[in-house]
């Protein structure tokens, strides 16, 4: 009998300690940050450069944003939505965050910004690095920014270029997810010439070897990518360990030529052309402040990833400070966000009317720099205050 | 002596899940109330695994399929009547549960049948490597079901009514609605265990050999229990899709079967309120450990080993021990 | 489809085909043997991709990188054998199931822990990162065909291990009656731990060659480990032959199942069914597979 009723009450102690755990009260003037991002797999780089780079950030202000006290509660989603969702739910629900950052895939964002927007509390959703078109036209929120770029913006600068490089047959390849497709579809929009194959892959895939097969087998004049992370590395070396680099020219958005890849590509990536909303080597104030201590902080150049991720933290500096650190004011807080008024690495930036970003494309290519590092050199301006194509479905007011 | 213990076990749990969510409530901490309204949707599926693992003797390593398509269903219908587009063009979607919870757990029971059909012929090791491959199958028909988002799962919009009574958006009703739909499968199990159908599947799950040679077609009987098996897990599924307004293959993938048939032996096979407990104790570990610990499985790694070695009894054959390790004789 | 395609994809077919028999042969001899289900076994492809990842990382030397690799992977896989699996081949197939499940979430969990969450992205080695021109204008690269020619060397070595060796007399002995190997004087525990370390060192070699094209990463055995069980299931449990039989057809379905809707314009749903839809199939007219061991 003892143990019967051991069991049952020791059962029950479980379950009501699991209730009672973690209830510590709101302070005022202090702001709780979400930060779920890929931390595990081949694409945790990703997610290490969004953590380094929001650090940063925070440390910018001396490790309280917008002058008040400052928690960032870190997790990982696995690559998966449903963790991603899970996260997400435990944020906003129990640690009663305010902001909610640093989701790298849109699949993911997807997943994660229904229990935010939809939350009791009235979080924000800031991204750091996905746009999905989704939120940019019909789903648009005013609780949700993307402080990166709406997720076709890279690949239209990249379209635009082939265009102007006068390139007539060109083959696409991504992986199969909404960025994947929004990528592609943004490419075509100012690409006018012939598009021989467009084939969507398995996202994670990292062999590439029977796709690559039947891309050589269509002669095109150039390939246009998008393959972030693990995903890119393998692909421009199977890519290159076939010998088509030399036969045909590929072009990449950032996301597939940045500090994340070319150290795991090496050689095989000299000469690749790339479009980009930031480069380790733009010049402007901000931005050599943030590339010099970020190497200092973490012995290596920053992708643009980290980039956004600094400004993600810089622009919420900037909303906190407008309103004197009462971040419980939500509407204050949303129009100070709106405002944007802070210096971003990239140079000019600007919300749109969804609360996407205004900014500029540049055109780069890879080079070794004064210390032999490959890094993506600029060549030029594609874009200059570029909004995005699915702003006309957002029914929200300016 | 031994019934009555186990009596006040489960009396004890089941009235703790009834006051869970007034005790969350008072202490305002919502959260948990959704956290162990998926427990107990979870618990709903692992019954069911009970049913054909503990009771039939089927190592089915495939349930968290039958648990996804439900789970599609709902979220299907559901994301065409929020849209007004029809489905396949033909009928238009609904988010009315009297529709769409039995439509999910008549598509889960029939995809069983059908995987029963093929995997019943044979047993023991082929079973499971089977039951996994056909679950695998599933998995990848939904990864590559481009029109309702594939590998990225599907966001709709979920909230509905139970019969007009309690709106599913309400923390605390939906809680009952579940705890009441998984009272009343843990009810009608417990009748269908001890039916003369039940006797069958213990029958066979003892030795299928005798039991034909005792006259009885088996074939039949186990295709009929895993067809309930599955046609179960497809409710629990359709109950998750309400819960979650998103759905992704991810709750199919095979480790999630693997999960489910933990839960039951952790719980106790053959017991059906072990699995209950069996849910309840894997997903409170599964949600609370990482707080402390990043690394917990390679401590829950080990100790399933160990569980498997020394204490197949489960949970309820500890804090309840029986003359017999299995109900039913 | 051109020709050229055709042959490129045949090899990177036949690639993926001996890469899933060295993983099917290991786990078919341990069913066949000891009658034991073991889930596990991706995680010996995993720990041998580790370790080759880390000792190439340390050593730098290839020719000494692979052979400890691979005897590291039948190692780990003998300490597992010893200490646990022993005792569960009397056990029934469910608490197989169990305890190699609990032992795939610690492996998992391990490389985590020693190796960090992140996947390691190690180089083919620059002796074999060259291409050949196998076929005229089709330059293929030298490590797959390296892959390849390995793979075909152990199931030459398997064939000649188990049709000409006493070991393997005493495996096919063990195949087809337990108890009888046991009568007869034979050392039952020693010649099980040999084979699942045997077993344990196939996974890890498959595992390392894998590496350089895949990426070295936690729960990287988990999904090979699905297609072996299909391996098994088709080519008939406990059956050599019937593994590499059916290793080499599902390389081939698998392959072209994912560049045929590409070039035909078909769904891709059917890239990844493919391999289970030709499992049903099979198993329909042939529920114990092609090549059934015993009754």
């Amino acid at each position: 009998m003892f143990k019967t009723l051991l069991g049952a009450v020791g059962t029950a102690i479980i379950m009501g300690a699991a209730i009672v755990a973690p209830s510590q009260a709101d302070a005022q003037n202090r702001i709780k940050i979400g930060l779920i991002t890929t931390l595990s797999g081949p694409n945790a780089v990703l997610g290490r450069e969004i953590v380094d780079g929001f650090a940063l950030g925070v440390r910018h202000s001396d490790g309280r944003l917008g002058g008040i006290e400052t928690e960032v509660v870190q997790g990982d989603d696995q690559f998966r939505p449903d963790t991603g969702r899970e996260l997400a739910q435990r944020m906003v629900e129990r640690d009663r965050v305010d902001i909610v950052t640093g989701v790298v895939f849109s699949n993911i964002l997807l997943a994660v910004a229904d229990p935010v927007l939809r939350a009791r509390s009235n979080p924000f959703v800031i991204s750091a690095n996905a746009g999905p078109s989704e939120f940019a036209g019909a789903d648009c929120n005013p609780n949700f920014f993307v402080a990166s770029w709406p997720n076709d913006g890279t690949h239209e600068a990249a379209g635009q270029h082939a265009q102007n490089a006068g390139i007539r047959r060109v083959y696409l390849m991504a992986p199969n997810y909404p960025a994947g497709r929004d990528a592609l579809a943004g490419f075509k929009r100012f690409f006018r010439g012939e598009v021989v194959g467009e084939v969507y892959t398995q996202l994670g895939q990292t062999d590439y070897a029977a796709e690559l097969a039947a891309l050589r087998a269509a002669r095109p004049d150039a390939t246009y990518i998008f393959y972030p992370g693990g995903m890119g590395v393998a692909y421009i070396r199977q890519y290159s360990q076939l010998g088509l680099i030399q036969q045909i020219p590929l072009i990449a958005p950032s996301f597939s030529a940045d500090q994340t890849i070319l150290p795991g590509v090496g050689e095989a990536a000299l000469g690749v052309f790339a479009s980009t909303f930031w480069s380790e080597s733009l010049d402007n104030p901000a931005n050599r402040r943030f590339v010099t201590d970020f190497e200092a902080a973490y012995n290596r150049i920053p992708s643009p990833y980290a980039a956004q991720a600094y400004d993600t933290a810089r622009l919420i500096d900037s909303a906190v400070r407008a309103v004197n650190g009462n971040v419980a004011n939500r509407d204050g807080l949303r129009a100070a966000i709106r405002a944007a008024n802070f210096q971003s690495v990239r140079g000019p930036f600007r919300f749109n009317r969804n609360q996407f970003p205004i900014q500029n494309y540049y055109l780069t290519q890879i080079e070794r720099d004064a210390r032999g590092r490959l890094v993506m050199a600029m060549r030029g301006t594609i874009f200059e205050n570029r909004g995005d194509a699915y702003v006309e479905q957002c029914r929200m007011p300016g | 002596m031994a019934l009555d213990r186990r009596a006040i076990v489960i009396a004890v749990l089941l009235g703790a899940f009834a006051v869970l969510p007034l005790a969350a409530e008072l202490l305002d901490q919502t959260w948990y109330i959704g956290q162990f309204r998926k427990i107990l949707i979870f618990a709903i599926a692992a019954v069911s695994l009970d049913l054909i693992l503990g009771y039939g003797g089927m190592v089915c390593f495939g349930q968290a399929a039958f648990f996804g398509i439900g789970a599609y269903v709902v979220a299907i219908l559901s994301w065409h009547a929020q849209r007004n587009i029809p489905v396949f063009g033909l009928f238009p979607g609904t988010k009315a549960i009297w529709i769409t919870w039995p439509l999910a757990m008549l598509v889960a029971g029939s995809t069983a049948a059908l995987i029963g059909l093929f995997s019943l012929r044979t047993a023991g090791i082929h079973f499971i490597m089977i039951t996994l491959a056909f679950a695998q199958m599933i998995y990848f028909f939904f990864v590559s079901l481009r029109a309702y988002g594939g590998e990225d799962g599907l966001r709709f919009r979920s909230e509905t009514t139970v019969f007009g009574l309690v709106d599913t958006r309400d923390e605390v009703g939906f809680y009952y609605v579940v705890y009441a739909i998984l009272c009343l499968v843990l009810f009608l199990s417990w009748r269908l265990v001890r039916s003369r159908f039940g006797m069958v599947i213990l029958g066979v799950r003892e030795n299928e050999r005798r039991m034909r040679a005792l006259g009885f077609a088996t074939f039949p009987y186990k295709l009929a229990a895993f067809t309930i098996a599955g046609a179960v897990s497809g409710l629990a599924g359709a109950l998750f899709a309400v819960e979650e307004s998103f759905i992704s293959p991810a709750v199919m993938h095979w480790t999630r079967s693997g999960d489910l048939i933990v839960m039951v032996v952790l719980g106790g096979m053959g017991t059906l309120f072990g699995p209950v407990a069996g849910a309840t104790l894997f997903l409170l570990m599964e949600k609370f450990i990482p707080d402390f610990t990043e690394h917990w499985k390679l401590i829950f790694g080990p100790a399933i080993v160990l569980i498997v070695l020394f204490a197949k009894h489960g949970l309820i054959g500890w804090a309840a021990p029986k003359g017999t390790q299995r109900e039913g004789h | 489809m051109t020709v050229l395609l055709f042959i490129e994809q045949l090899l990177n077919s036949l690639q993926l085909g001996v890469t899933l028999f060295l993983m099917a042969a290991g786990l078919t001899l341990v069913f066949g043997i000891m009658n034991m289900v073991n889930l596990a076994h991706g995680s010996f492809y995993m720990i041998g991709a580790y370790l080759c990842a880390t000792l190439i990382q340390h050593t730098g030397s290839l020719l000494l990188s692979v052979p400890l690799a691979i005897l590291g992977a039948a190692a780990v896989g003998l300490v597992v054998e010893l200490t646990t699996l022993r005792a569960l081949y009397q056990r029934d197939h469910l608490d197989q199931v169990l305890a190699t499940f609990g032992l795939i979430l610690f492996f998992n969990e391990l490389v985590k822990v020693l190796w960090g969450p992140g996947a390691i992205l190690i180089d083919v080695p620059a002796l074999l990162s060259g291409r050949v021109e196998l076929i005229p204008g089709a330059p293929y690269p030298v490590y797959r065909l390296v892959v390849l020619a390995a793979g075909l060397a152990i199931a030459v070595f398997l064939w000649w291990l188990i049709a000409r060796t006493r070991l393997g007399m005493l495996i096919r002995a063990g195949a087809s009656n337990r108890t009888m190997v046991g009568a007869l004087g034979v050392n039952i525990a020693r010649l099980y731990s040999l084979v699942f370390a045997l077993g344990c060192a196939l996974a890890g070699f498959a595992g390392l060659m894998a590496g350089p094209i895949y990426g070295v990463e936690a729960g990287m055995g988990d999904a090979i480990l699905i297609k072996t069980f299909v391996v098994i299931v088709i080519g008939g449990i406990g059956s050599i032959r019937g593994a590499f039989v059916a290793a080499l057809i599902v390389g081939l379905v698998d392959t072209f199942g994912r560049i045929l809707p590409v070039l035909l314009g078909l769904p891709a749903a059917l890239a990844e069914m493919a391999i289970y839809l030709l499992m049903a199939g099979i198993l329909f007219f042939k529920p114990a597979g092609l090549f059934p061991a015993r009754g």
